[in-house]
Order: structure tokens, then C-alpha cells, then sequence
């Protein structure tokens, strides 16, 4: 049933894979966020509450969502490299961790700006905001074990046993609305059945989800594919590529 | 459209500051990131250029050194035999 997927254990299929995908995605992810952003800035309603700060949601919701998504398949890629050694879920984890750690300084600094005005501060420390932050701390110390170590399988397998000491840290975040008094109000979207949202302010908000969710999978795509052909440059196929590619630019630029 | 005007766009019913704020620092952090992404990987193959460059060259000293060497000690012989 899963054989199809077998070809793509093989690094040079998935570096080639992953770069005749990236187009197509970014221009869909392009299509989107431009559909959505314009739509949430101009065209959905204030909230009656909230007026016109509400807009911030548009980005601070998907940013601070895909902060723990990000971290929850980087950490299947570790366990995935941890038990049966595969190495390309290695160059993954490697390829999640930035992009994971810009949306979290996002969805903090949008945090912060959306506080300002509605609760009177920029930041305190209450469960949600503090456990977001250790979530900021963990992904760099996930990406600074990736750098630390001239050997990547060693560099990997260090940053792999933080990551999944770190998942722990994910429920946390979810919950911490539930479980403690903060001033973040809960959740208004993935509400089973019904969310607590008119629709008119819903569909910009699917819309800029979905094109965050294409952009983060084109960076990932990027970042993996550099990972891929630094952990096999001796190898021949990335030899031949990497000559056929300088020869390429050296073409152009004449 | 929600807003009767441009600068009530911009305005954001008071909100301005810290919607554009958000907007544009989300959008700055992102397109580091981006950028910083696609640089990165031309590094990678500049990187593995230079590297694969080097050892072209050291193999190359390497087998002309041994070539010398081979040279030379077949000469040697030759004295030995002589």
C-alpha cells in the first residue's frame, strides 16, 4: 500500500521532487495570501468588540497555529530519524526548525501589538504568552544543536532528543487558555462544528491559513533541498549537479 | 469595502499603528526568511564547488607526485642493476 513512497527514501528523488513542486506551490501560496490579506484588511467587517485592531487575528491565529503544527512534524521527524536511522527525516527536522521559529517570533510580536491596544500591555506573564515564548527558546536551541556539530548524523540526533523532550511544551500551549486564568481569550475558530465566528470573518481567515500553510511548505522545500546536498556532497549525483549548475549561472551571466 | 477613504484605511479606526505594525513586521520577518533560504542554498552549492575544486587539484599534485616518485625509483633500480 505505501510502496509508492518507497522511491522517496532515495535523497536525489526527493531533491528533485521537491523542486519541481516549489513553483506550483508558491505561486498557489502567492494567489492565496493576496486574495486573503486584502480581503481581511479591507474588506472583512470590524469586530464589534474590537473594531478595527481585530485584523491583526488574520495573521497572529495562522502564525501562531503553524508555530506549534511546525514544531509537532519536526518532531515526528525526529522520532522517525531517532528509531529507524533515515536519514533524510534528519534534513527535514533541519529544514522545519527556522521557518518554525520565524512564525513564533510572529505570532509573539502580533501578540504583543494586538495587546497593547486591548489589554493595555504589550506582554505579562501568564501561561499562554510565557509558554509561547519557551516554544521561541526551544527552536533555537533546535537549530543551534543542528549547527553545533560538524558531523550532521550526530548534530541530528542531538537536536532530535531536544525536540521530543520538547513536545511536551505543545499541550501546554493548547490548553493553557483551559487550564489557567490569562488574559488570551480562547479559541474562535477550531471549535468543533461550530465556530464562534460569523462567516463573513471566517473565509478571509481560511484563505490567509491555507496561503501561510503553502508559503511555510515552499520555504521547507528550499531550506530541505540546501540540507539535502550539504549532508551527501561527496556523492556524485550532487557532484555532477552542483558543476552542472555553476556552469549554468556562469552561462547566464554572460 | 469597509472603509469610506483612504486615510481611513490607513487610520484603521484608531487601530493604525498596531495593525500595520503587525502587517509589517510579519511581512519583513517572512521575506528574511525567504531570502535568507535561497541564499543559503546557492551558498551550499558554492560550497560544495569549491570543496569538490580542491580535491580535483590535491589528486592531481598527488598522481604527478607519485609519477616522479615511480620515475625515480626505476632509475634508482637502474643504477642498482648497473
Amino acid at each position: 500500500m505505501w510502496k509508492w513512497l518507497h522511491p522517496y527514501a532515495n535523497p536525489e528523488v526527493s531533491y528533485h521532487f521537491a523542486g519541481k513542486i516549489i513553483p506550483w506551490l508558491s505561486a498557489l501560496a502567492a494567489l492565496l495570501l493576496s486574495i486573503g490579506l486584502i480581503w481581511a484588511l479591507a474588506f472583512a467587517p470590524a469586530d464589534y468588540q474590537q473594531g478595527d485592531s481585530f485584523r491583526i487575528f488574520y495573521i497572529h491565529v495562522p502564525a501562531a497555529s503553524l508555530s506549534m503544527g511546525i514544531y509537532f512534524g519536526m518532531a515526528i521527524a525526529a522520532f522517525t530519524s531517532l528509531v529507524w536511522q533515515f536519514k533524510l527525516s534528519d534534513a527535514s527536522a533541519a529544514a522545519m526548525a527556522p521557518v518554525g521559529a520565524t512564525f513564533t517570533a510572529i505570532a509573539l510580536f502580533t501578540g504583543a501589538a494586538w495587546g497593547k491596544p486591548m489589554w493595555g500591555t504589550w506582554w505579562i506573564w501568564d501561561a499562554r504568552l510565557t509558554s509561547e515564548l519557551i516554544l521561541l527558546f526551544l527552536y533555537l536551541g533546535v537549530i543551534a544543536l543542528h549547527n553545533a556539530f560538524e558531523d550532521k548524523n550526530l548534530a541530528g540526533k542531538a537536536a532530535g532528543i531536544l525536540t521530543l523532550v520538547g513536545v511536551i511544551n505543545l499541550p501546554i500551549i493548547k490548553y493553557s487558555v483551559e487550564w489557567w486564568n490569562t488574559l488570551h481569550q480562547g479559541s474562535t475558530v477550531s471549535k468543533l462544528g461550530k465556530p464562534s465566528m460569523s462567516v463573513d470573518m471566517l473565509w478571509p481567515f481560511l484563505f490567509c491559513f491555507l496561503g501561510f500553510i503553502l508559503l511555510v511548505s515552499v520555504i521547507i522545500c528550499i531550506r530541505f533541498r540546501s540540507e539535502i546536498l550539504a549532508r551527501n556532497s561527496i556523492r556524485p549525483w550532487v557532484r555532477t549537479l552542483v558543476s552542472q549548475q555553476l556552469a549554468q549561472e556562469k552561462a547566464n551571466d554572460v | 469595502m469597509m472603509f469610506d477613504s483612504f486615510s481611513a484605511f490607513i487610520d484603521m479606526g484608531g487601530y493604525g499603528f498596531y495593525v500595520w505594525l503587525s502587517y509589517g513586521v510579519a511581512a519583513a520577518l517572512l521575506i528574511v526568511l525567504t531570502i535568507t533560504s535561497v541564499t543559503s542554498h546557492k551558498r551550499v552549492i558554492k560550497n560544495i564547488a569549491q570543496r569538490k575544486l580542491r580535491e580535483d587539484k590535491l589528486r592531481q599534485v598527488r598522481k604527478q607526485r607519485d609519477s616522479k616518485e615511480k620515475q625515480l625509483k626505476t632509475s634508482q633500480s637502474e643504477e642498482v642493476t648497473e
